[in-house]
């Protein structure tokens, strides 16, 4: 249910943008209007989020401890994936970021003939990572709509991107991976069973969402090639809050430019917020050193105890009795 | 009670989910998964509301009339009180990475023992409640209503959970379902929904100071008896002190260790060696319990009796305290024991008094590990072993959940019995040390009515030890575990018959060259050392052991 309602959406939302420009001319909404309004929407969501989160303390040191604890001067310790410094946090915090050290971990879990067997499964990893990458990559790329003129270092990445030149214009393999991994990660809600027993729609709509922001743009590009100077002319007036409709870039732009509006907006409010959540997870971003430095609580309060004086007064006979010293005869 | 299914019939699990959504999935009382409701007098004796009798399997389970409000409100406390939580609640991507990580699900392919769904049994109430999607698109966004049929469907999961954090190591975003448990159950200890299991043990530990309720006097004679049996194997004379003020060294271990075997053999270990050393140490009956099942209902409760502990060293006016070998306890005192009831600035920076080694990892809680003591010792030559006395064992090591998750103490028991045994062989990788698989039982599951969860549970560790004893004949299972020593034995005769489970400190006593002593023909289990009656024959022992 949750699949077929967020393919649902999507298909509608692309719907929406279609008819509200080719229709009803509407580019001034879909052009300028929805794509501020997600940007403020995107930002002020994204901050309230996490100053919500860091309103709740930590009150306990819990680093999850995955390598050897630092003791002994002559024990060899691990110092990344069982940090005893902010150093090794930074190590670790950066590892788990970019490289998802964590997920890299991964094995497969079976039974079989009755035995439980462990098998290397880094498909996962893979195409997580490969989805972020790409994204980011994709992401950077599109800032030479943003800059006038481009970057250096921008045409540098998209001459990397392209290097294979294959076509023209060159195909550029980031937006390519990024489809192919999000559909292998949607693959996996449908294919494993287990998966597809615990997603709910606010997984799958993501997905649907940016697969739809990839093929559109893809298509722009390659296909249903848009007038390119036009664009920029649009995007460089969003930047520079100057923003204007220019006649004759294609409805197709304006579905793209919906559709990332829509990620934008639905991105606080989702899942998506393990961006920024991944910093603050207090058992990968504390160091194992709460025995050497006392981590204090912010919110302690006292608590009623049995002291040893209660324990005396209870036992005193037998404790004598049994020749243990105590406080009172 | 006995589990009497057979292990293959056991180890023959299906994964496939059920045909119905897990919301429309309601959890059926399997005998033998849970454990029996807590007695009114234990939830009394601490304080814990809504003592009354009660049955998991009643259809009333009698909860205060306000108990929505209460859980709401204390869902609402905790998200305020706890960022793990608060973040846990929010990010997970349902990437699915931990689910066959969890031993309770491998054992038992029940899908809501994926962490993951496990979480969202929670994260469910917590859309409905707290986001502005789950109240306006409730089951559309993941969301439910919270019913009593959920209390139910919580007390059943979060109880089939040891808080291993295993899920936690895979996890791209460390979200542990452990932190997720541990506020689940205190929510359920609200409503007075405590297992019996737990309950006696904390009230027990509340007020005799150890969780199995042993008063003062049964403390001092149950290691007299240990003493007695030390002298019979070594003819040493062993005479501990106990709540001796002015002592260097406060030791704590968990009562487990006095009561059942092999964890006594365990404590008879360390008997031995802080004899041999001739340590100034004492023992405490007020602070007689170093593990913490206080820990398995709520925050305050374990802070309640882990304030035994600093507060005794602080009466003795000892200068640091040695902690024995137990998994949870370790957590606890090395996660969150100074931050409840320190400063212990009454104590001093601990310094080994034979080697001289400042412990400076444990410079501000002044609590050091057995092992890492026992490890720098060996490390300076400071003790002599016999390691032929181990050459009947054919020994594997079990990292313990929480000492190797929730501190990574993998090294120095390994140091310990690499020195003290001759045969020494390591389960896989994927099986141990940061991804070791529980025994099963852990926080609090270790009762009797719930044996086929614990075999469950136990299954990966069972299989795991399984393939080394087919391996290279392994026959002893080694560990720094208290719960472990208490609840391996029967998951190894079910799964792994043949292999015996002990201590590290059981081990090195059992090779300890003591000063004075007699010719060993014993072990620690005052079992016939093999091949010692003849004389002089070690060599041939050594040979057997090489095989």
């Amino acid at each position: 249910m949750g699949m077929l309602f967020s393919l649902f959406m999507v298909a509608a939302l692309i719907v929406v943008a279609y008819a509200g420009v080719a229709v009803v001319n509407m580019q001034n909404l879909f052009g300028v209007v929805i794509p501020y309004a997600a940007i403020a929407i995107f930002l002020a969501g994204v901050i309230l989020k996490v100053l919500k989160w860091s309103r709740s303390p930590v009150p306990f040191h819990i680093p999850t401890t995955c390598g050897q604890q630092k003791s002994l001067p002559w024990i060899k310790h691990s110092s990344t994936d069982n940090p005893q410094t902010t150093g090794g946090v930074i190590m670790r915090m950066a590892l788990e970021i970019f490289l998802f050290r964590s997920l890299f971990r991964n094995i497969k879990s079976e039974v079989t003939d009755g035995r439980a067997t462990y098998g290397s499964d880094k498909l996962l990893w893979l195409g997580g990572l490969a989805f972020h990458l790409t994204f980011f990559t994709v992401l950077i790329r599109h800032l030479r709509f943003f800059a006038e003129p481009v970057p250096a270092m921008i045409n540098t990445i998209d001459a990397l991107d392209g290097f294979m030149q294959i076509g023209v214009p060159h195909l550029l393999m980031s937006g390519v991976i990024l489809v192919a991994a999000a559909a292998y990660l949607l693959w996996r809600r449908v294919g494993i069973s287990q998966v597809k027993y615990i997603s709910l729609a606010a997984d799958y709509f993501p997905l649907f969402l940016i697969i739809s922001i990839g093929l559109t743009g893809i298509i722009m590009r390659y296909f249903a090639k848009v007038d390119i100077v036009s664009v920029k002319k649009m995007t460089m007036g969003l930047v520079s809050l100057n923003p204007v409709v220019l006649s004759g870039v294609g409805s197709i732009f304006y579905i793209h430019m919906f559709l990332i509006s829509v990620l934008l907006i639905y991105f606080p409010f989702s899942k998506l917020m393990h961006m920024g959540g991944v910093f603050l997870s207090p058992t990968r971003n504390l160091s194992n050193n709460s025995r050497e430095k006392r981590h204090v609580n912010p919110w302690d309060y006292p608590v009623k105890v049995h002291t040893y004086e209660q324990y005396e007064d209870e036992f005193r006979e037998k404790m004598k009795e049994a020749g243990i010293p105590v406080e009172k005869e | 009670m006995e589990n009497e299914q057979k292990p293959e019939e056991l180890a023959n699990i299906d994964f496939n989910p059920p045909e119905t959504g897990w919301m429309d999935t309601p959890p059926e009382f399997k005998k033998g998964i849970f454990c029996y409701g807590s007695r009114p007098s234990y939830l009394e004796a601490v304080g814990f509301p809504n003592a009354r009798e009660w049955k998991p399997t009643d259809e009333d389970w009698k909860l205060p009339d306000n108990w929505k409000e209460i859980v709401l409100e204390g869902m609402k406390e905790r998200l305020e009180k706890y960022r793990s939580f608060k973040i846990f609640m929010d990010i997970c991507v349902r990437c699915g990475a931990c689910a066959d990580k969890c031993h309770f699900y491998i054992g038992s392919g029940d899908p809501k023992n994926m962490p993951v769904l496990r979480a969202e049994l929670i994260r469910s109430v917590y859309r409905r409640y707290f986001t502005t999607a789950g109240k306006m698109f409730g089951k559309l966004a993941g969301a439910r209503d919270l019913t009593e049929d959920v209390i139910k469907e919580w007390w059943y999961y979060f109880y089939q959970c040891t808080e291993c954090r295993r899920c936690s190591v895979f996890c791209p975003y460390g979200i542990d379902q452990a932190e997720i448990t541990m506020v689940g159950r205190e929510i359920l200890n609200l409503l007075g929904t405590q297992t019996d299991w737990i309950g006696g043990p904390v009230a027990n530990c509340y007020q005799k100071g150890n969780h199995l309720g042993l008063e003062p006097h049964a403390i001092t004679s149950n290691i007299e008896y240990l003493c007695d049996d030390i002298e019979e194997i070594t003819g040493i004379t062993v005479e501990p002190s106990f709540n001796r003020k002015g002592a260097e060294i406060l030791f704590v271990t968990p009562s487990g260790d006095l009561f059942g075997d092999p964890g006594t053999y365990t404590a008879m270990g360390y008997l031995m060696l802080l004899h041999e050393l001739g340590l100034d140490y004492t023992w405490s009956t007020y602070a007689s319990e170093g593990g913490n099942f206080g820990f398995f209902t709520s925050m305050d409760m374990a802070k309640r009796l882990n304030y035994k502990i600093y507060a005794e060293a602080k009466r003795l006016g000892v200068k640091w305290i040695l902690g024995g070998e137990c998994g949870h306890m370790w957590r606890v005192l090395n996660q969150y024991m100074d931050t409840w009831n320190g400063p212990a600035d009454f104590l001093e920076e601990p310094v080994s008094p034979i080697t001289g080694t400042k412990f400076e990892n444990a410079k501000s809680t002044k609590m050091v590990h057995i092992t890492e003591f026992t490890a720098d010792l060996i490390k300076h030559n400071k003790l002599q072993f016999d390691k032929s006395r181990n050459d009947h064992l054919n020994i594997t090591f079990h990292d313990s959940c929480n000492t190797a998750r929730g501190m990574g103490i993998f090294e120095e028991p390994r140091y310990i019995i690499r020195n003290t045994c001759n045969n020494f062989f390591e389960m896989s990788d994927d099986e141990t040390r940061e991804k070791t698989f529980c025994c099963g039982s852990g926080s609090g599951l270790n009762a009797g009515e719930n044996m086929e969860l614990r075999m469950r549970g136990g299954m990966p560790r069972g299989h795991a030890v399984k393939k080394v004893q087919e391996k290279y004949g392994v026959n002893m299972l080694a560990n720094i575990c208290a719960i472990d020593r208490a609840v391996l034995p029967p998951l190894m005769d079910y799964w792994a018959p043949g292999v015996d489970v002990c201590g590290t400190h059981e081990l090195l006593a059992n090779a300890l060259i003591m000063k004075g002593e007699i010719k060993r023909t014993q072990d620690l289990r005052l079992e016939d050392l093999p091949g010692v009656e003849d004389d002089d024959d070690d060599e041939e022992n050594n040979e057997e052991g090489e095989e």
